[in-house]
């Protein structure tokens, strides 16, 4: 009966891990929410900070989230797309070209601080393009091109070889089968991976520290050479900087609650997705 | 070669690497007839007919030597375009490969990447391929479901009628029945007959009775080599060889 013991007593160790997981996360949900949800008003979602952000809404910072992670995407998606049909469809089997891909698996792992820097010293500084939406899309694009590159070419090569051989076959070029036949039945899987990434790319802090973020701007941006304020580093700032510690931090919390809802949305339409992939697949 | 031919197979010799999967390999296919490959497997018959098509050229670091001729022009020749030898030489794989689309566009792509534009012939060819292939009557009512929703052996009609659009003037079929039950095989089989009037035809079978059934020349693989090729009569009642009577009896393979 000792191993019955035993048995129970490892199983009860797992349970433990989840219920401790668990709670981590309905804590999270809770503390979120428990203080966000009372500042959270139509105004609040409409109106611009006023009285030095202490009262107000915050929706410069929501558009301005908006404005940069698309941004980042209308980067990104084309040349992380090309990317991944280039090293899946065209690239010679080398040993060159491996290199390449496990660097670019690799690049995911950076941290995004060190992509801030690079944003800084390069889009900033040597193209000139200032703390801006722009400087500050592109170093998000940065961040997102690994996501983008290893999710499309995980659905390039989920598409049957068969189907490629059947196009080229009918006398198709390579080039109509990639595009007829190959990315549209990858689209699915390639959404999937940029919808993820629309996710982490508006999350993020670091990399836009230096490049686009200013904690204070009048009315919404204007171009892409204006400096913007989004939701990430608002709240930063909001518990850092300023005269009234507790006013900001109701609207810091407010801030979080709203930027918690965008990412949690957006990964649930990315995980919707893949089910239905599935079934279609299935 | 001889102008009779429709396509010839001059010491053709393959290697994938350096394992060698044909040794000189002299085989002609017959305008209107169907030429039957058969063997055991692993002896080379689906690397013998996708060298046809020039598809096993998309497989890295394979070599070929010898010449391979389509009305008389050696298709190997590196002024030779590819695309437009699959244009003319059609396939239709083992395992039904429909595209994830609907049935009228599995059709119509064909059309649409050789430069095919206008709708109202492409709505025509698309009709009378599903006839020839005998899938008309069975998906008339839903061409614009998805292709993938068909059975297997509707699916591999489907794969030969999109081969039909194009107008190959030969067809390849490598092993078309190995993944379908006997009512379907008999329906391919029965096409097969009927597009013979049109097409030259070459399949790959494991399938005895198959060959014996659908061919009228028969040619017999081992371990690379083509032991024997003949009329089919001659092969399945008399073989010269006495390796191509012990496959056939079922001695071995
Ligand atoms: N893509 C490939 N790469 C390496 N070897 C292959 C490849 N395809 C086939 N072969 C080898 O070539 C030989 C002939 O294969 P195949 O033509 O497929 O035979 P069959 O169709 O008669 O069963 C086999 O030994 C097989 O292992
Ligand atoms: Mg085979």
């Amino acid at each position: 009966m000792k191993r019955d013991i035993i048995q129970k007593i490892g199983f009860f160790s797992l349970f433990l891990s989840i219920l401790i997981t668990f709670s981590f996360l309905g804590m999270i949900v809770y503390f979120i929410f428990s203080r966000g949800l009372p500042v959270i008003s139509w105004d609040f979602l409409t109106q611009p900070p006023r009285n030095a952000m202490t009262e107000g809404g915050v929706a410069p910072v929501i558009i301005g989230t908006v404005y940069l992670t698309l941004g980042s995407m209308i980067f990104a998606v084309p040349l992380g797309l090309a990317c991944a049909v280039y090293l899946c469809e065209y690239s010679p089997k080398s040993f060159v070209v491996n290199v390449i891909r496990i660097s670019i698996n690799n690049l995911a792992g950076v941290p995004s601080v060190v992509f801030g820097l690079f944003g800084l010293a390069v889009f900033v500084k040597f193209f000139g393009f200032g703390v801006s939406l722009l400087s500050g899309s592109l170093t998000l694009g940065i961040l997102a091109l690994p996501l983008i590159i290893s999710a499309s070419q995980e659905a390039l090569i989920a598409v049957p070889y068969s189907i490629r051989e059947a196009s080229l076959s009918l006398g198709a070029t390579q080039w109509q089968t990639i595009r007829r036949i190959v990315l549209p039945t990858a689209f699915p899987g390639i959404l999937t991976g940029v919808i993820l990434s629309i996710g982490r790319v508006a999350g993020e802090t670091a990399p836009i520290l230096f490049t686009a973020a200013a904690f204070y701007k009048r009315g919404y941006p204007k171009s892409i050479f204006s400096e913007v304020m989004a939701l990430p580093y608002h709240i930063y700032a909001l518990m850092t900087e300023g005269a009234h510690p507790d006013k900001q931090r109701a609207i810091a919390y407010g801030c979080s609650l709203i930027l918690l809802f965008l990412v949690l949305s957006i990964s649930g339409v990315a995980i919707f997705l893949r089910q239905q992939q599935r079934s279609y697949h299935g | 070669m001889d102008d009779s031919m429709k396509m010839c197979s001059e010491n053709v010799n393959f290697f994938y690497g350096r394992q060698q999967a044909l040794k000189e390999i002299n085989l002609n296919i017959l305008p209107n007839k169907v030429t039957a490959i058969i063997g055991p497997s692993g002896c080379g018959k689906s690397t013998f007919i996708r060298l046809l098509n020039r598809m096993n050229e998309l497989v890295p670091h394979t070599t070929l030597t010898g010449r391979i001729y389509l009305d008389g022009q050696d298709i190997l020749m590196p002024c030779v375009d590819p695309v437009e030898i699959r244009r003319r030489v059609g396939m239709v794989f083992q395992k039904p490969n429909p595209f994830p689309k609907n049935i009228f566009e599995n059709i119509s792509y064909g059309l649409e990447v050789n430069s095919i534009r206008n709708k109202r012939f492409i709505e025509e060819r698309v009709v009378e391929s599903l006839k020839k292939a005998a899938l008309w009557d069975e998906v008339k009512d839903r061409l614009y479901d998805s292709a993938l929703n068909l059975s297997g052996g509707q699916q591999q009609r489907l794969c030969i009628a999109r081969c039909l659009a194009v107008k190959p003037e030969v067809l390849l079929f490598d092993e078309p029945c190995a993944s379908l039950d006997p009512i379907s095989t008999r329906k391919v089989e029965e096409l097969i007959l009927e597009l013979k009037k049109d097409y030259t035809i070459a399949i790959v079978t494991h399938n005895m009775q198959q060959a014996a059934r659908v061919s009228d020349y028969t040619g017999f693989f081992l371990l690379g080599e083509l032991i024997e090729f003949d009329k089919t009569e001659k092969i399945f009642k008399a073989p010269e060889d006495h390796r191509t009577e012990d496959y056939i009896t079922g001695r071995f393979g």
